[in-house]
């Protein structure tokens, strides 16, 4: 019997770059190979391994919608020796893919609830998958709210869309900045991720929650979550352990006997609370 | 069931040229510099005579320290990329110790849990295995309390134990089978031997410290017996199941490689992000995960240990760390 090798890249095409703020960038990437993009499919929720070749592979989750057929899309921010070398990349330059990987967000159990996105951050992007999802799916879901912060106003990130969000009527979108982070002329909120939930006061009632965030953002909201009443096992979050192989081998991600990487990376409060507190 | 015969030892030189003749390398413990390590042979009188292991681990047959997953050339707006090939040659393991020899299956647990990684399984489809019951041992040994023992056929095609002039072979297996019958006449009549093993005593009771470790996440013992513990990952590099790795490159303007390496959950940086949040900050957590992956994680994962009682982490400590004792103190109440 011959194996295929598991961890061969596709190659991809950059076909567009969008600058989101100080060194973060969209890539929206295009097969080369007409076989491997006509055989592609990922769920929302899933992520990819993107290499530039001779720095190596860097692990992001796929942040445009399944809905969206012909492309993916990635959003970074340059941190380390692949992001930087990923950052110095131009429109038509090729890198490397492999996924879709993990599981996914169950939305079609969430039919006739009501959905509330807190994201913060560079943790966004996990978020606009299934946000995205969600409104080419409006029909399904009754109120959608989504609640974004980040440090400043540049930092902010998808910014054409945060005012398409705010545009629709059947989206109730609140931005917020952290203290100090604001610009004159600013309009949104200014306050950090917890309090303006907690302010907003959603109620838990038929409502789904998803938390995306660094870690100190996601500990200080959910027990948020908690006093407003949602129970474990209506709030979602999408883990990002360093990963290596992305397939459940290399050891990285382990979080208790769990993968990150095969059984998450998407958890429920109820599914994290069963885990040792190790991501 | 296997067939037993007599070896005697001067039909190992038989056995030895027709596994040759058939075109396989035979890698074998041998001295070298006061090590025994595992390397070609070419006739039984490089075999180290008196061993009782090797520092490394067998594993490094199917799952080398350093394999190519593939290469790739670079040019302005385009990338060309190489398949690799895994460079498995058919290879005898002569020697290795019953408690090594079980050790692929946990390699093989997780390599193929789910999808299946070309590279280790090329190299098992190639590979047989001789092994060599002990007949002697060290305080580091404690293969009769993870569910091995000395003269264990786990793992092995053909198990060689040694008796007066040679040894009793079972042939264990159809790659065993297929090795016999290289060299028919190498192998005699069993007159009846009997199999005399060392006695490695049980050090703890493993189901109960397997059980144990569900309430001591968050037990002191971790802080205290990690105390020591200096992060260098000597115990995983030796380990004949330490299975995790990394994915690296190497590479220059026009191309490069991309290669696998064995890592080890004991350093700091094996969990880092890169936003400089660490899961497992301190020694101490990544001591536990050490004892909970092998002990806890496995069983629960996929229905068997992630150790194998060979001690060679024990034996590789710069510090003296005494896996044994810690988990006999672990599965205390």
């Amino acid at each position: 019997m011959t194996d295929t090798n598991i961890y061969l890249p596709h190659l991809m095409r950059i076909a567009k770059i969008t600058e989101e703020a100080p060194a973060v960038k969209t890539f929206r990437l295009e097969f080369m190979d007409a076989a491997a993009a006509a055989a592609f499919s990922f769920e929302t929720g899933q992520f990819g391994l993107y290499s530039a070749f001779g720095e190596g592979e860097s692990t992001f989750c796929i942040a445009s919608s399944p809905t969206r057929k012909g492309y993916i899309e990635c959003t970074f921010r340059e941190a380390g020796r692949v992001t930087a070398a990923l950052a110095d990349k131009e429109e038509g330059d090729v890198v490397g893919f492999r996924g879709p990987y993990g599981n996914r967000f169950p939305i079609e159990q969430w039919k006739g609830k009501n959905l509330v996105f807190i994201a913060g951050g560079i943790a966004l992007p996990p978020l606009r998958s299934v946000i995205w999802n969600c409104l080419d799916l409006r029909d399904w879901f009754k109120d959608i709210t989504i609640v974004y912060g980040a440090r400043s106003v540049a930092d902010l990130v998808y910014k054409d869309e945060l005012k398409e969000w705010e545009a629709r009527p059947d989206v109730n979108l609140v931005v917020t900045v952290d203290p100090g982070g604001d610009v004159p002329g600013w309009t949104g909120k200014v306050g950090f991720v917890p309090p303006v939930v907690e302010a907003l006061n959603p109620s838990p009632d038929n409502t789904i929650a998803l938390v995306c965030g660094p870690p100190i953002m996601i500990k200080l909201t959910l027990p948020v979550l908690a006093k407003l009443g949602f129970p474990p096992e209506a709030i979602f979050t999408t883990l990002e352990n360093r990963m290596k192989c992305g397939l459940g081998k290399c050891g990285r991600c382990n979080t208790g006997s769990s993968y990150v990487c095969k059984d998450g990376p998407v958890y429920t409060l109820e599914q994290l609370n069963s885990l040792p507190a190790e991501y | 069931m296997a067939d037993n015969f007599f070896l005697p030892q001067a039909s190992l030189d038989t056995l030895f040229a027709a596994l040759a003749k058939d075109g396989r390398r035979i890698l074998a413990p041998t001295d070298r510099d006061g090590r025994t390590e595992l390397n070609p042979v070419d006739k039984p009188a490089d075999v180290a005579k008196d061993y009782l292991q090797t520092i490394l681990s067998a594993k490094e047959a199917a799952f080398p320290k350093v394999e190519r997953l593939m290469s790739f050339t670079t040019g302005s707006k385009s990338v060309d990329l190489v398949d690799a090939e895994p460079h498995a040659l058919p290879t005898v393991l002569f020697g290795v110790r019953p408690c090594e020899a079980s050790g692929f299956r946990a390699l093989d647990a997780v390599f193929n849990w789910d999808t299946r990684d070309r590279f280790f399984n090329a190299r098992m489809e190639a590979l047989a295995v001789i092994g060599v019951a002990c007949t002697r041992k060290d305080d580091a040994c404690f293969c009769t309390s993870v569910g091995g023992g000395p003269g264990s056929t786990a793992g092995s095609d053909i198990l060689l134990t040694p008796v007066d002039g040679g040894f009793l072979a079972e042939v264990l297996t159809e790659k065993g089978k297929a090795m016999a019958a290289l060299a028919p006449e190498a192998f005699k009549a069993d007159p009846g031997l009997e199999k005399k093993v060392v006695d490695v005593p049980v050090a703890f009771d493993q189901p109960g410290l397997t059980r144990r470790l569900k309430d001591r996440f968050e037990d002191g013992i971790w802080v205290e017996q990690s105390l020591r513990c200096v992060g260098c990952g000597a115990c995983a590099y030796v380990c004949p199941t330490c299975v995790c790795f990394d994915i690296v490159e190497e590479s220059d303007a026009k191309g490069g490689h991309r290669l696998r390496t064995w890592d080890s959950c004991g350093g700091h940086m094996f969990t880092l992000h890169a936003s400089g949040h660490n899961p497992r900050e301190t020694q101490a957590q990544r001591w536990r995960q050490r004892v909970y992956h092998k002990f806890s994680y496995y069983p629960e994962r996929y229905d068997m240990l992630g150790c194998v009682g060979c001690g060679k982490c024990t034996r590789a400590c710069p510090v003296d760390m005494n896996l044994q004792e810690h988990l006999a103190e672990a599965a205390q109440a």
